[in-house]
């Protein structure tokens, strides 16, 4: 089983944005080709660290110009460098969605697209800023992989994975700084989810912030005497279905969590596989179809019903089907 | 005729034939950068190997103008990259040869292009991906006209001039033409080249249909690393050497029928001084 943050590194909030860069920078000091390619966000993406840490050359800033940086990094990855971009996750795939399309994805080049500032985390920005389809519109690609890590370590090791698999990866990254879950230095695989808390009487999926949340609500419901399996679905695609139908199997009764529209991600996926394997009761935690609005982090959680009493009770919905 | 203009009349003879049979395909934006591929490929402008499309001392082509993929085809068939009788699949199923060019399939296809305005973005990220390796080689991107209507190019030329790409060579086919019409009409690129200067590139201006010219631009511009990115605005005519198609913005995207397959390779031979 994969190691769990013990409470020292739990009491540490970090967001999984602070990854990135320090992560790159990790990659360069190994020998790895990696290049980042940004739009003038080089220091809330930190991509920056890269450029700080003594590879300014590898650094691109193409100003405010997201389509033409992931035109740029296609070509850096075709002239065989591992090419990461950057942005907010609403510019970095929404406004470049034809460039990763049929640059990116139909090349099958190795470019890494790893925005930040993706779901309602970006806050106060509003609604225009909160990305909360960017996994639905990434998983419909052929060729790309979808990666949403649940907090600092989990990114770290996200971007790791990225560099280390050839072709397109996307790594979902957020602003708010979040508690550990993983032990540091932990190391996720492509294609597998993992069950952080065993329980038999309902199975909750969650990716992201969310992983954290439907840990909360097993605490909770725990409490009740409901016994809830955890299980963090981080590789989005490929999705372990293995793993995830294995538990519904056992339970019966599926809530999947995810800081993201319920249309097209997480909730979509596990549902597709559900269908088809095996037909089971479900309750998606997600946003609405609405977009966002401005408030902090934590506030906009709970507004749009994100948080770890939106599981508990999504957990109670289903148990009563 | 010299060589090299037999050999753009032979890939314009191959470009009519290949879309005929396809039924269905970008006559006349192939047509008018055929002397320019011919310059590229077979002038002596870019070091390739066709035996070994991968070479690490080869020089890239990127074809931003995915559209006149028939005219890409063309030279790299010729040039030796696969069968010439390949060419007659084009765009049918289990083809490699798909309406627009595919990089996992195609040898010498660096990268898939077809979704207009991106290709030199492309190009500008293989120059720079060269220049941190210190590699000497150069990238050569040929857009078309219309094409510059897409903002990404201008993003694309901001960043270039930036970093200072000279190891970036973009050419226009400045045809005129688009879909719709004249591309004064529809909406004015106006002076591409002014343009392109005003952005900080190294602007050549030539009659794309003079080979030597090209070559000599296109070698010229290679061969200068004065710290800016190189265009070449090249002056085409849309449907050249078909007598029909030229400057006949209908045949952008049509293909000839039997009976006109007939004329253009008439035409053709004709300019080749091979009367039919």
């Amino acid at each position: 089983m994969v190691q769990l943050a013990n409470e020292a590194e739990r009491a540490v909030k970090r967001a999984t944005r602070a990854a990135y860069g320090a992560t790159l920078a990790e990659l360069a000091a190994e020998g790895l080709p990696v290049v980042a390619v940004d739009a003038d966000l080089t220091g809330s993406t930190t991509t920056k660290k890269l450029a700080d840490a003594g590879y300014p050359e590898r650094l691109f800033n193409c100003g405010i110009a997201e389509q033409n940086m992931v035109g740029v990094a296609a070509g850096l990855a075709a002239a065989g460098h591992v090419a990461f971009t950057g942005s907010f996750a609403v510019f970095g795939t929404g406004r470049a969605y034809d460039q990763i399309r049929n640059t990116v994805c139909y090349s099958n080049l190795d470019v890494k697209v790893a925005p930040t500032h993706a779901g309602v985390s970006v806050g106060p920005d509003g609604g225009s800023h909160q990305m909360l389809e960017d996994v639905s519109l990434m998983r419909g690609l052929p060729n790309m992989r979808v990666l949403v890590p649940a907090d600092y370590a989990a990114a770290r090791s996200a971007i790791r994975l990225a560099a280390a698999t050839p072709g397109p990866v996307y790594v979902r990254m957020g602003r708010a700084s979040v508690p550990a879950v993983y032990a540091d230095g932990v190391e996720l695989e492509l294609g597998r989810a993992y069950v952080l808390r065993e329980g038999a009487d309902a199975t909750v999926v969650a990716c992201g912030v969310e992983v954290e949340q439907a840990l909360k609500a097993a605490e909770a419901l725990a409490a009740q005497g409901v016994d809830v399996e955890v299980i963090d679905a981080f590789s989005v695609k490929p999705l372990d279905e293995g793993t995830i139908l294995a538990s519904a199997r056992k339970t019966g009764r599926v809530v999947v969590a995810e800081e993201h529209s319920v249309c097209g991600g997480l909730g979509s996926a596990v549902a597709e596989a559900l269908a088809r394997e095996l037909p089971t009761p479900a309750e998606f935690v997600g946003m609405r179809d609405v977009f966002g609005k401005s408030g902090e982090f934590e506030e906009l959680m709970e507004y749009f019903g994100l948080g770890s009493a939106a599981i508990v009770e999504a957990v109670e919905r289903v148990m009563a089907r | 005729m010299t060589e090299l203009e037999r050999r753009a009349n032979e890939m314009r003879a191959d470009i009519v034939r290949m879309i005929a049979e396809a039924g269905s395909g970008h006559p006349g934006g192939s047509l008018s950068c055929a002397d320019i591929l011919t310059a590229l490929y077979f002038g002596g402008v870019m070091e390739h190997d066709p035996a070994n499309p991968q070479w690490e001392g080869r020089d890239r082509f990127v074809l931003a103008k995915g559209h006149a993929a028939p005219a890409l085809y063309a030279a790299l068939a010729h040039a030796g990259y696969f069968p010439r009788e390949e060419l007659m699949t084009l765009r049918k199923l289990g083809s490699r040869l798909q309406g627009h060019p595919d990089s996992n399939q195609v040898p010498g296809v660096e990268v898939s292009t077809g979704s207009l305005g991106q290709g030199l973005s492309v190009a500008a990220g293989m120059a720079a991906g060269l220049a941190l390796d210190g590699r000497p080689q150069t990238v050569f991107a040929l857009l078309g006209d219309g094409e510059c209507q897409e903002g990404q190019v201008w993003e694309a030329a901001m960043f270039a001039a930036h970093r200072g790409l000279d190891n970036l060579v973009a050419v226009v086919d400045r045809n005129c033409l688009q879909i719709d019409g004249n591309t004064a009409d529809v909406c004015d690129p106006g002076d591409i080249a002014q343009k392109l200067a005003a952005f900080g590139w190294a602007v050549r201006e030539t009659d794309g249909h003079d080979i030597p010219a090209l070559v000599e631009a296109l070698s010229a511009a290679k061969a200068d690393r004065g710290g800016k990115p190189h265009a070449i605005v090249a002056r085409t005519v849309k449907g050249k050497g078909v007598s029909f198609m030229e400057n006949q913005a209908g045949w952008h995207g049509k293909a000839p029928n039997a009976e006109q397959t007939q004329i253009a390779l008439a035409d053709l031979a004709a300019l080749s001084g091979e009367g039919e």
